[in-house]
């Protein structure tokens, strides 16, 4: 297949009266690292909630993989099963073990037998180096820990892109490496990423694009050396200022 | 606990010098001095409830045990004590009638088993192991067991509901109310919020109007207007329209109760669940119901409880339960009717163990998934 994995054409969303997103386009190939930064309040999350159709836009097109996001409830499931999404808040299921939280999608949703679901799920935690942690419970884990395990969730499902709303966002300060370098190490296995963070280290190591946003709207996207050295737009150079100066 | 920390070092820590090795703990009567007699007020409020206990206990304890009259004696035995010891006596003279109140008397071991069915029933269900799709299977095979074994046929001699009367009927009542009325409530609070405008309507509309009358007034309606909306011929016995009543009103209730702990339910649960692929009905059957019910515990069996207990409240239908039984039991004899009491603090006792065992229940499963948050 050919299509991209991510097409976004005149994107709009409005929150009641508030425009969220205006006229966004972003076409994002398959293996692409893409890391989306600006203000708060600047659109980006609800961008990438809009792929996985967290948020329903009002106007334009998102299709992914070739599939359209309509109000066509199977494409949405076809594609909600393909995009795994971990947020700022890991958002475990706190009921469930850690193994089990990585084990349900799976078995309810791909019907995978327990057995297999089990394995994959095990492998996975011990590629994000938790495996020790499978029983117990999310709220026994520490921040960087839990979200550790809710990219191996996302992960059990096998999905071709991978969206991450401010992973370390929440965590402490010496948590937040772990879970950078386990984003790194997806990276390096060719997964199509967009993360929207603050971590501008990481998008300069790993990004093969920078997506700039600015009230609701992408005011440059480009890649992160010329990005860094050289931004286009002054309200880049802004941004940039006052997020690099400590 | 930092992850990237050996387990050995988390295990093998030695104590620090100095430092012992459990926090110092206040002894014995350190500890009843700080509950009872910490200051002055304290102190004399102590002695006060004391002396009054130690004044009434000993005629308590006589009149309930000591100098009560037990097991099978005649009604003149009870007069020689009167006013000194309860008659127990008249709990074994009109035990049958109090239990099964006018089933009739060659067939009552009928009701007996079903009291046993219908307290193994929820005991079966309330094991967690049972929580699975075979569980509506096992509540079917319950109920038409126990309306065979009340209501006869197939081989048993037909006994109509109109003769049905004591402990079983108010079980029945109960069991099947909250068997009923607990499904029914968790479609009523998921089609409260559901987006569809005309299930969210019918929903607030049912939840609406029935908590917002007397659960005597909806009993008094299914009595009285069942017929009228039933297709000419057909008739519904008057038990099973109780039924129907107490389930349609406690389903209101217990609505309310579980919306309550679906909004405590963190939106990011439904967005992770969404997210990870789960259709509407898993991602509430999975993730946000098993939570939702755990927080709603206390209150979900609080409504249980008031269950058991308002089933008394179809004596107004003319539906012989057990709290009524109990009451006309002693009632219609001259020589027993003196000791009412006695048989009221039977029925009482009766409930208090039905709902005492429904509150530790209760407690067990807070406990239970304790580890889990």
């Amino acid at each position: 297949m050919d299509a991209p994995a991510v097409l976004i054409q005149g994107l709009e969303k409005w929150f009641g009266d508030f425009q969220a997103l205006r006229s966004v386009d972003l076409e994002v190939a398959r293996g692409e690292r893409i890391v989306v930064c600006g203000p708060s309040g600047s659109g980006k999350s609800t961008l990438i909630r809009c792929i996985n159709r967290l948020e329903v836009h009002e106007r334009g097109r998102i299709v992914v993989e070739g599939v359209e996001l309509d109000d066509d409830l199977r494409n949405i499931d076809t594609i909600r099963a393909r995009v795994g999404m971990v947020f700022q808040q890991f958002n475990l299921f706190p009921h469930l073990t850690v193994l089990e939280n990585c084990t349900l999608a799976p078995t309810w949703v791909r019907r995978l037998p327990r057995r297999e679901a089990d394995a994959r799920a095990l492998a996975l935690l011990e590629r994000v180096r938790i495996v020790d942690q499978a029983g117990k419970y999310p709220g026994q884990l520490s921040g960087g820990q839990q979200q550790r395990a809710a990219i191996a969730r996302a992960l059990c499902m096998e999905p071709s892109i991978m969206l991450f709303d401010e992973p370390t966002s929440a965590l402490d300060p010496e948590m937040v490496k772990e879970v950078l370098d386990t984003m790194m190490a997806l990276a390096g296995d060719g997964m199509t990423m967009i993360v929207v963070t603050h971590e501008m280290g990481f998008a300069r190591a790993v990004a093969d694009r920078v997506v700039f946003m600015d009230e609701g709207e992408i005011v440059e996207i480009a890649p992160p050396a010329q990005f860094f050295a050289a931004p286009a737009h002054e309200r880049t150079r802004r941004f940039l200022g006052q997020i690099l100066a400590h | 606990m930092k992850p990237s920390s050996p387990p050995a070092a988390r295990s093998g820590q030695a104590p620090r010098p100095g430092s012992s090795a459990r926090p110092p703990h206040a002894g014995v009567p350190a500890r009843i001095r700080a509950a009872f007699f910490a200051s002055p007020r304290d102190t004399v409020l102590t002695l006060a409830l004391v002396a009054a206990i130690a004044a009434m206990l000993p005629g308590l304890l006589d009149w309930l045990v000591f100098d009560a009259v037990w097991g099978a004696q005649p009604a003149s035995a009870c007069e020689a004590v009167r006013g000194e010891g309860a008659c127990w006596a008249v709990v074994r003279e009109k035990f049958r009638v109090m239990m099964f109140a006018t089933y009739p008397f060659d067939e009552q071991w009928r009701p007996g088993l079903v009291i046993l069915l219908l307290v193994a029933l929820p005991v079966l269900s309330a094991w967690p192991r049972m929580w699975n799709a075979a569980l509506p299977a096992v509540w079917v095979v319950g109920i038409l067991l126990a309306y065979w074994l009340m209501g006869g046929g197939l081989g048993l001699v037909p006994v109509p509901a109109s003769q049905w009367g004591g402990l079983p009927v108010t079980l029945i009542l109960t069991i099947f109310g909250i068997g009923f009325a607990f499904p029914l409530a968790l479609l009523l609070a998921l089609g409260r919020r559901s987006g569809l405008p005309v299930v969210r309507a019918l929903s607030i509309t049912w939840i609406e109007v029935l908590r917002g009358v007397p659960l005597i007034t909806v009993l008094f309606m299914a009595s009285v207007m069942f017929a009228l909306f039933m297709p000419a011929g057909l008739s519904v016995d008057q038990l099973l329209r109780a039924q129907v009543a107490i389930i349609v009103f406690v389903a209101a209730y217990l609505a309310e109760v579980i919306r309550g702990g679906l909004q405590a339910v963190p939106r990011g649960q439904y967005e992770a669940a969404k997210a990870l692929g789960l259709p509407y009905w898993r991602m509430m059957g999975l993730v946000v119901l098993p939570q939702a019910l755990r927080i709603a515990i206390p209150p979900i069996v609080n409504s249980f409880i008031a269950l058991f207990k308002d089933t008394s409240l179809v004596v107004v239908i003319a539906i012989f339960d057990f709290a009524y039984a109990v009451k006309k039991s002693v009632e219609t004899d001259v020589e027993w009717k003196k000791y009412f009491v006695e048989a009221l603090l039977f029925s009482m006792l009766v409930y208090w163990i039905g709902c005492y065992a429904m509150s530790r229940y209760s407690r067990w499963l807070e406990q239970r998934s304790a580890g889990a948050r």
